[in-house]
């Protein structure tokens, strides 16, 4: 029999060498890719087959605000940035660094968020263009429906990373951080990234494309 | 020999918040408090096992209801909407919550120890996962006691059925709880699926390279796969569903733009991988028991890993095929015809594999055996009809016909729920240590087999001369009633089969005078066989050097350079991690907030206090954050074993 103060905790050995959180955090990620080709589906089959309300064409371009969009867009691009830092910073052990990076994250992704409500807020009161759940222009429409739907879906996936953010954040100031949470940063890491990866797609296919047609 | 043990001492970096309210359970927890908190993979199988099987009995009796009620026409057993309960309650109890926990039952109990882990990737989320599935069976069956009853949408909901517009009872809350529950079962299957991946890629002995996986564990591995790509497709529909009902969006509103097709398509996308999702873990069964029982390996082992990820793939191909008549256009028909005509080719491949299996072997004709010569037989009429309805204006013909009903019940009793009793009667003794009586096992296959045949084969009849399917009550004169009293009377035989067998199952857990049932009753061929039955806590007390394919059997019988090692056992012991609270909180939370987002009306406390369901939504997530929390910052806990290495 050993003594109990000689056991120590060791991290186990995997068969891909992966660490198993990670290959967790890919196949959610996985999966969430399913989700959200589901939402980016139905709106654009919707898009396609509903496009006139009571007679008047849908010209989403009235109301929608490009230059707001684009700003937001570049701002989450942007926290992806600090993510990435912060990441590399836990790894090389400083802890002050990641401190830093983390918070930037947190406020770009909150910046990301602002934008978001006050563009919900601004639609549904745009005057004369008002787009709402169930109704544009005081018709009844699907377009609200799959537009807010999707995009709320993304930005509860920002407002969730964000916290998840900031529970690091707070963790940091209790002295317990160091380089052995680098795998599980890592991971969030994965999650932020990917979440911004959506927004590429959903930018270009949901705003852009009104401006092409 | 007692097995000594030792407190773990956690490292300094390791030592979190310490949580006073409710600490991780110990070594020596015993009782309710054990099967609450537990993380083994084992007792959580067993729990699966246990609450699937209740459910079973609760869809069969739905299910015999249903026959009485088709015993002659115009019977008044049921009403019109009553009758329309119990089939949509039939269906997604039968589906949801028995064919899928059932299969859940046997990846959790089984797949580490086929693999030679010592327990899933992560313990605490497969516990979290079974509260879950509990949470979203007891929300299904609540419906019951609400507004409406439980839901009468079919288990496909298809629009504008759910709309609440053409709800027959006002604020119809049925189909409501319908899409709770379905949500939360989905969490509870994401979440064992993620966990089930991980452990399979990840946590394999030495030696256990992928081609060496015994064929259940593959099919655990596709059918996880299956399950994270086919659930976002219904998650998402059902999202899109609670919207339309609770916040007035279109997306299946045809008065207001939204198309009801879209609904049938999105469920589809899910619904057929589904249907492959039910299957699989049942030919992954017969795929181990009949090689032991005809004492043959595996007739072309490569093969049938590789159809079954072809099945898989191509599952996801064919989902518009349950769509056929809904006008879709001709290229998109004559498509989803052909892929539906080549997914019978792996199947196909599977079945001659089988065959080949026993092919010239020493049969030993044997309960678990005859469930999965069974399986082959039931499952291939199944399939057959199946491809039938490959062919559009076969499929024309018979949509909604009671065919279409003796189809699926064949791939789906004859095929998916034989296979599991094939693995009841296989893996019990594994998992009780105790043998059950041959005599009964073989009388539950006599009534399964009779009863099950006489319900289903008039139908495909009854669905030729033209009885229609969801339909309550059929009149006079159509020449329906001789048939469907045949399948009455069959349906309460295959009834009692089930009852016996599955009272049988739990008597063996308890029975002190059945044989016990030692480390390999059957002279099985697979790594869980070299282990004591029941399985210790540990599973493995030394991580095993895998050699060959068949390992069990390699050891008794192969030569010596296939026999497996076991790795040097370290002065570390074996790391037990501490039994858990959170993962039942968290559920816990998840189950009120669901709760807050059904009810519509403010409760009220004998005149003293309001509850408004805002305030129970709020409260549940406040719990569900809470175990959160604690789960990230309990910590390990746990102890070491040192087991004497006869104590496998």
């Amino acid at each position: 029999m050993s003594d109990a103060h000689a056991l120590e905790h060791h991290e186990p050995v995997t068969c891909t060498g992966v660490p198993n959180k990670k290959i967790l955090m890919w196949a959610f990620l996985g999966s969430d890719c399913m989700f959200f080709g589901t939402l980016i589906s139905t709106h654009l089959i919707y898009r396609k087959i509903s496009g006139t309300v009571g007679g008047n064409a849908l010209d989403i371009r009235d109301i929608f605000d490009i230059e707001l969009t684009s700003f937001s867009t570049f701002i989450l691009l942007a926290s992806s940035l600090f993510m990435a830092l912060a990441v590399s910073a836990i790894h090389k052990g400083n802890l002050k660094s990641t401190r830093w990076m983390l918070f930037g994250t947190i406020i770009f992704g909150a910046i990301f968020l602002a934008c978001q409500v006050y563009e919900f807020t601004h639609f549904v009161h745009a005057p004369g263009n008002e787009l709402t759940l169930s109704t544009y222009r005081g018709e009844p429409h699907v377009f609200g429906s799959t537009f807010y739907v999707l995009t709320g879906t993304h930005g509860t996936h920002v407002a969730i990373g964000v916290f998840w953010l900031l529970g690091w954040l707070v963790y940091s100031f209790t002295g317990r951080m160091s380089p052995a949470d680098a795998m599980d940063i890592e991971c969030c890491g994965l999650y932020w990234h990917f979440v911004d990866i959506v927004w590429i797609i959903i930018f270009p296919v949901i705003y852009l494309m009104e401006y092409a047609m | 020999m007692a097995t000594e043990s030792v407190k773990y001492v956690a490292p300094e970096s390791e030592v979190k918040i310490k949580n006073k309210v409710f600490p991780r359970p110990g070594q020596h927890t015993s009782g309710i408090v054990d099967w609450l908190t537990t993380i083994d993979h084992k007792k959580i199988g067993l729990m699966y096992g246990m609450a699937a099987l209740f459910f079973l009995i609760v869809g069969g009796i739905e299910a015999l209801l249903i026959r009485t009620q088709l015993w002659s026409h115009n019977m008044d057993v049921l009403t019109n909407r009553e009758y329309n309960q119990m089939f949509t309650m039939h269906g997604t109890t039968m589906v949801f919550l028995v064919i899928m926990p059932l299969s859940a039952a046997f990846f959790n109990f089984l797949m580490p120890l086929q693999i030679g882990a010592r327990d899933v990737a992560f313990p605490r989320m497969n516990t979290l996962s079974l509260w879950c599935f509990i949470a979203g069976g007891i929300i299904l069956n609540l419906s019951w006691f609400f507004v409406g009853g439980a839901p009468a949408i079919g288990w496909f909901g298809y629009a504008p059925l759910t709309d609440n517009r053409y709800a027959e009872v006002l604020n119809d809350m049925g189909p409501d709880f319908w899409i709770f529950s379905l949500q939360i079962l989905g969490v509870a299957s994401l979440l064992a699926s993620f966990n089930f991946i991980t452990t399979i890629i990840n946590m394999r002995a030495p030696g256990m390279t992928m081609m060496r996986l015994p064929l259940f564990t593959w099919m655990t591995l596709f059918v996880s796969f299956l399950l994270i790509l086919a659930l976002p497709a219904i998650a998402i529909a059902l999202a899109e569903l609670m919207f339309d009902r609770t916040y007035g969006t279109n997306f299946f509103d045809y008065l207001e733009g939204g198309k009801p097709h879209l609904w049938q398509h999105l469920f589809w996308i899910f619904g057929h991988p589904e249907v492959y999702i039910l299957i699989l873990p049942a030919m992954g069964i017969v795929s181990e028991v009949i090689p032991v029982f005809s004492r043959k390996p595996l007739f072309g082992y490569g093969l049938i890993v590789f159809s079954g990820g072809i099945i898989g793939f191509m599952g996801f191909a064919v989902w518009s095929h349950h769509m056929f008549t809904t006008g879709m256009g001709i290229v998109a028909t004559s498509a989803f015809s052909i892929l539906t005509m080549l997914i019978a080719i792996p199947t196909g491949v599977k079945i001659f594999n089988w065959i080949g299996t026993m092919w010239g072997g020493r049969i030993r004709f044997e309960t678990p055996m005859l469930f999965s010569l069974g399986f082959i037989t039931m499952f291939m009429i199944g399939g057959f009809t199946g491809i039938m309805h490959s062919s559009v204006p076969i499929d024309a013909q018979h949509q909604d016909t009671y065919f279409v009903v003796a189809h699926f019940h064949y791939v789906l009793i004859g095929g998916a729920l034989f296979g599991l009793f094939a693995g009841f009667y296989f893996w019990l003794p594994k998992m009780t240590g105790n043998m059950m009586s041959e005599k009964l096992g073989k009388l539950v296959f006599t009534l399964m087999f009779i009863g099950f045949n006489t319900t289903f084969f008039p139908m495909h009849y009854l669905g030729m001369i033209g009885q229609p399917r969801r339909t309550h009550s059929y009149n006079e004169g159509h020449g329906f009633e001789t048939w469907n009293q045949i399948a009455t009377v069959g349906s309460f035989l295959l009834g009692v089969g089930v009852l016996i067998g599955v009272l049988q199952f739990f008597h063996s857990f308890r029975s002190k005078k059945l044989k016990p049932a030692g480390k390999n009753p059957w002279d099985a061929r697979t790594l869980e066989w070299t282990l004591s039955s029941p399985v210790k806590e540990y599973n493995f007390a030394r991580t095993p050097i895998i050699k060959s394919r068949d390992q069990a059997w390699e050891n008794n019988y192969g030569s010596r350079e296939n026999h497996s090692e076991k790795e040097p056992l370290d002065d570390h012991g074996v790391h037990m991690p501490d039994r858990s609270w959170t993962p039942l909180i968290t559920a816990t939370g998840l189950f009120i907030f669901v709760l807050g987002m059904l009810f519509r009306v403010t409760i009220e406390f004998s005149n003293l206090y309001l509850i408004t369901p805002y305030e129970i939504a709020l409260c549940g997530i406040g719990v569900f954050v809470l175990g959160v929390i604690m789960w990230a910052t309990e910590g390990p806990g746990g102890y070491h074993l040192f087991p004497n290495e006869e104590e496998e």
